[in-house]
């Protein structure tokens, strides 16, 4: 199945891109696996996503948890920092 | 009446409490953050998601109307390029008497802190860029909220 993935701030600028679509592999469900997975991918991966406790995730504009079953679409990004 | 948000160009403040304040309102608490030069800090960069930004700002600002009886709400906030003494966000909250409107005003600062998606990017003078890591003090301010 395919999916878009969003990127913001230093998880884009590791990543190398603002968005991508993927073929999300069977065995990947949750936003954590999907974390995972982009993690072993590649090197950016490796370097976006070593230290996935930092990792958040928004699914249709809601802020989700580690454990959200994926969609179409996720975003993830660090965590915010406005204000 | 809510007015929410998200611009590039500098937040017009005499605009916007002209606009806040045409229902002449019994009581209005305000909060203007500002771009700090500490450090030689010479931009601040505030990078944002085209549509969830606005939407996390406008469901903020539901919150509060659901929660305090306001009259008017006006939570304005600049992303993109700025230096140091821009305003970098406002909050207007009015209501017939003032503490209703001062718990709602603190409620969307701490809030919008750790619940909208927003990233600050420091540029220093001697060229270090580094993002923003979030305070563990400004999620303590946001979950005394939870309650």
């Amino acid at each position: 199945m395919t999916m878009t993935v969003s990127y913001f701030a230093w998880v884009r600028e590791r990543m190398g891109v603002a968005e991508e679509v993927i073929e999300k592999p069977a065995t990947v469900a949750t936003v954590r696996e999907l974390v995972a997975w982009l993690a072993e991918r590649d090197e950016r991966g490796a370097l976006a996503f070593v230290e996935p406790g930092r990792i958040r995730a928004a699914i249709d504009g809601a802020m989700v948890g580690p454990d959200a079953l994926l969609g179409d679409e996720v975003a993830l990004f660090p965590p915010v920092t406005g204000g | 009446m809510i007015r929410v948000a998200v611009t590039t160009d500098p937040i017009d403040i005499p605009a916007e409490l002209d606009i806040h304040d045409a229902g002449g309102h019994g009581a209005s608490a305000s909060f203007i953050g500002r771009v700090r030069g500490d450090g030689g800090l010479v931009e601040l960069f505030l990078e944002h998601h085209p549509a969830l930004t606005e939407a996390g700002l406008a469901e903020l600002a539901h919150v509060a109307a659901d929660r305090w009886a306001l009259s008017a709400l006006t939570l304005v906030h600049r992303v993109g390029a700025m230096v140091p003494g821009d305003s970098i966000v406002l909050v207007l909250a009015s209501s017939a008497h003032r503490a209703e409107a001062l718990s709602a005003t603190e409620f969307l600062i701490d809030r919008l802190k750790t619940d909208v998606m927003l990233w600050k990017r420091e540029t220093f003078a001697d060229g270090r860029v580094e993002w923003v890591e979030p305070r563990e003090s400004d999620h303590g301010r946001a979950e005394r909220w939870d309650t």
